[in-house]
């Protein structure tokens, strides 16, 4: 009633009141939180004593970026992220038109050939020495988190079944390659196969006991499982050498006819230039690596690509959304469970006995439950079910955290004994917050589906179940 | 009305025999000495109050229960004989061919319509995919029974009217398509007796009656009895030719629905009085039916409870 004799006010009047409203408040929660974690400090002193410094000027510009950044937010984006949010309620849900672009549409090959590019490219412009840092740091390293990704991704993402103890599989086929490499001398090209099926038969042994748990329960006993491997390479001294590691893993050769043994008669150094030096041979190596990770990466995709569109894959994704209605259309969960966890597992064993082949050196500090979680949330911040956006979230957290190594400017910034490389961490929880606040069904929310009577159309997030576990 | 038990092969025109069932949930006896038989190409209704154990006989019938006690035969087309009792729920559909929906539908929402319907011909697929292997090597065969499967499943989102909204994901659809949806879900899996848990539960009066016409074409163009239980009598009453009724998980009447809406004890059962208080109640009833041919239209609906 008395709202229409009320002088009509300007929306902006209203916005700067709620911001600095919004702004005093954040200043007062950042006060509360700082002042005993960053206004005092304790150290201690030469005679053993404990010390209180104050540090009250950084207390008071970690407030005051926290009032400023708060009131930029709320005055400047809110309006932003309001006609943002009312757009996307009005576009309708469910079904979204598939993407018309021819940048989009192949968006899989170009990446492809970009990356088939990439290690020459960096040999041609920075030359084989500093070569290695982008081919290996960044490109093979990459590359396994993105077959790791992609294997879990079976399991987790299509299956819905939680594995939290991933990286045992992985670990399996590490050890495979570099225990009957060197106990037997056989080569990696023969091991390589070998030590996928052998990781897939560990997958078999973990799939049957957890074939009745779900949710919460499946992820326990998963993650026992992980570090029940890990312990047993720990303590099974006479074969694994525990702690110490197995060094001195034989390289991968080129399909036996050329090794890249420096000393070799048929080094693939020889070939081109005899008086070739180690550090060129090494790199050269390293580019060739790239290349089978890259294969191995390749060939992950093309069969769960296949695997998806084949009744098996299907079922996967139907046990994901409904187990007791696949059991009343006559599908064996039991298998049907028992192929995604050592399909899973296969790809995990392949990956690890290429990373022992990579690194020459292993040990269970390889393989710790902090793996796991990495690669489990590239899954998960990938998009669950979705090559292409795990590829992308993958190059972002892995790429990413390598990158915090090279940002030696904020030395300049926080003083010379920081190290950027030690907030990896931090980082890595800040962007998966980010991206799950902005997109909680990660970054590829939509399930392209594997057959159409009409035409494809996505399935939207909505829809989706994440699984019972 | 005991079933003969002495031989254990059906006759020719039984599909389902329940033999001396019983499943009790610790102290609690769900179903209670129950035997009746469904004939082949028949419709079947299991009618009964709330928690007269209708829902525990089809978790039995399908598997998802084992019967503490008791036998329950199967038998195919072929002449083949299962005892279902022994067998875990998905043999049952791969092999003994029974195929169930769900009283809360169980529907794959993120799936589209089609692959809902390409995940029911599994077993079928999986065998002509070579279980995967000949598949993932892009076998001939395997590409022309995967056409098909899509053919069969294009033959049934016709039945039931939902070819337009084939790639659309299964959740997206209205309550009453999700319901026709499962039972064509149901049907691509190639089964010979298929169980219905109230397949009219939620739909408007429309769609009960499109529901009936499905029901019968389905039992007309396809070797199929169906076994249903429903809450809507017109459903029932309208559709099916045989009626079992349960209360408290025995069985108080059997036979065709005329017989059963005229049993006093399915009366009695409905309105919810005490055996020696059912001669009354009958006498109730016939008054208001007197009344109500009297003209006066003001007496209540007694007969049709619920």
């Amino acid at each position: 009633m008395t709202v229409i004799s009320q002088p009509p006010r300007r929306p902006s009047d209203d916005r700067l009141k709620r911001a600095l409203r919004e702004a005093l408040l954040a200043g007062l929660i950042s006060l509360g939180m700082f002042v005993l974690y960053v206004g005092l400090q304790t150290t201690q002193d030469i005679r053993n004593q404990l010390v209180l410094n104050q540090r009250w000027g950084l207390l008071a510009i970690l407030v005051a970026l926290a009032v400023v950044g708060r009131f930029l937010i709320v005055y400047l984006l809110g309006p932003w992220f309001a006609a943002r949010k009312a757009a996307k309620a009005a576009r309708a849900v469910g079904a979204e038109a598939p993407p018309q672009n021819f940048l989009r549409r192949n968006v899989g090959w170009i990446a492809l050939l970009a990356l088939m590019i990439f290690p020459m490219a960096m040999l041609w412009l920075v030359g084989p020495q500093k070569s290695l840092k982008w081919v290996d740091n960044y490109g093979v390293q990459i590359l396994i988190y993105v077959m790791l990704a992609w294997g879990l991704n079976i399991v987790v993402g299509l299956a819905g079944l939680l594995d939290l103890g991933y990286v045992a599989f992985y670990a399996v086929g590490a050890y495979s390659y570099a225990l009957l490499s060197l106990y037997f001398g056989l080569s990696f090209w023969t091991l390589l196969p070998l030590a996928g099926i052998l990781a897939a038969f560990w997958g078999i042994i973990l799939g049957f006991p957890v074939l009745r748990l779900r949710g919460d329960y499946l992820a326990v006993v998963t993650l026992a499982f992980g570090e029940i491997i890990r312990l047993v390479l720990i303590n099974w001294t006479d074969v694994t050498r525990g702690t110490f590691g197995v060094t001195g893993v034989p390289k991968a050769s080129i399909f036996g006819i050329w090794s890249f043994d420096f000393n070799a008669a048929n080094s693939f150094g020889k070939l081109f230039d005899p008086e070739l030096r180690r550090p060129t041979l090494n790199s050269a190596y390293k580019i060739f690596l790239f290349y089978v990770i890259l294969a191995m990466c390749a060939i992950t995709a093309m069969v769960t690509i296949r695997l998806r569109n084949m009744p098996i894959g299907r079922a996967w994704e139907a046990l994901r959304e409904d187990e007791i209605a696949c059991r009343s259309l006559g599908i064996n969960t039991v298998t049907t469970k028992l192929t995604a966890f050592s399909i899973g597992a296969m790809f995990g064993g392949f990956a690890g006995a290429f990373f022992a082949a990579r690194q020459g050196f292993i040990s269970p500090e390889s393989f710790t439950f902090h793996e796991s979680a990495i690669i489990l949330a590239v899954v998960v911040l990938g998009g669950m079910g979705s090559l292409f956006g795990i590829a992308v979230a993958a190059v972002v957290m892995i790429g990413g955290t390598e990158a915090l190594r090279e940002l030696h400017f904020l030395k300049t910034l926080f003083g010379p004994e920081f190290t950027p490389e030690l907030y990896r961490m931090l980082i890595f929880g800040l962007a998966m917050v980010i991206v799950m606040v902005l997109k909680p069904r990660g970054l590829v929310s939509v399930r392209n589906p594997t057959a159409f009577l009409h035409e494809r159309k996505a399935v939207s997030s909505a829809f989706t179940k994440e699984g019972h576990g | 009305m005991t079933q003969a038990t002495e031989e254990g092969r059906l006759s020719g025109d039984e599909v389902l025999r329940v033999e001396h069932m019983t499943m009790r949930f610790g102290g609690l006896i769900a179903i209670n000495d129950l035997s009746f038989s469904a004939r082949r190409g028949e419709i079947t209704a299991l009618i009964g109050p709330n928690g007269a154990g209708k829902t525990t006989v089809f978790n039995c019938v399908t598997g998802f229960y084992k019967p503490t006690m008791g036998r329950i035969l199967m038998r195919r087309s072929g002449g083949a004989e299962f005892n279902l009792e022994r067998m875990s729920d998905f043999e049952i559909n791969r092999d003994a061919r029974v195929s169930r929906t769900f009283q809360n539908i169980r529907l794959f929402t993120g799936l589209t319509v089609l692959e809902n319907l390409l995940v029911a011909q599994h077993n079928a697929l999986m065998k002509s995919s070579g279980f995967t292997v000949l598949g993932l090597l892009g076998w001939r065969p395997y590409k022309d029974a995967a056409k098909e499967a899509v053919e069969k499943a294009r033959y049934w989102l016709e039945m039931i009217n939902l070819v337009h909204r084939a790639d659309d994901p299964a959740g997206d659809l209205p309550y009453g398509e999700q319901r026709r949806l499962e039972i064509a879900r149901a049907m691509c899996t190639g089964p010979e007796l298929l169980c219905l848990d109230e397949p009219a539960a939620g739909l408007n009066p429309r769609e009960s009656l499109e529901l009936n016409t499905l029901l019968r074409a389905i039992r007309e163009k396809h070797d199929v009895s169906l076994l249903l239980i429903e809450h809507d009598m017109s459903v029932v009453m309208q559709i099916s030719d045989h009626v079992v009724v349960l209360e408290y998980g025995a069985k108080i009447s059997d036979g065709t629905p005329r017989h059963v809406q005229n049993d006093p004890k399915v009366i009695a059962a409905y309105l919810g009085v005490e055996d020696d208080e059912v001669e009354e109640v009958l006498e109730e009833i016939e008054e208001v039916a007197e009344e109500a041919t009297h003209g006066h239209q003001g007496g209540q609906p007694t007969g049709d409870a619920r």
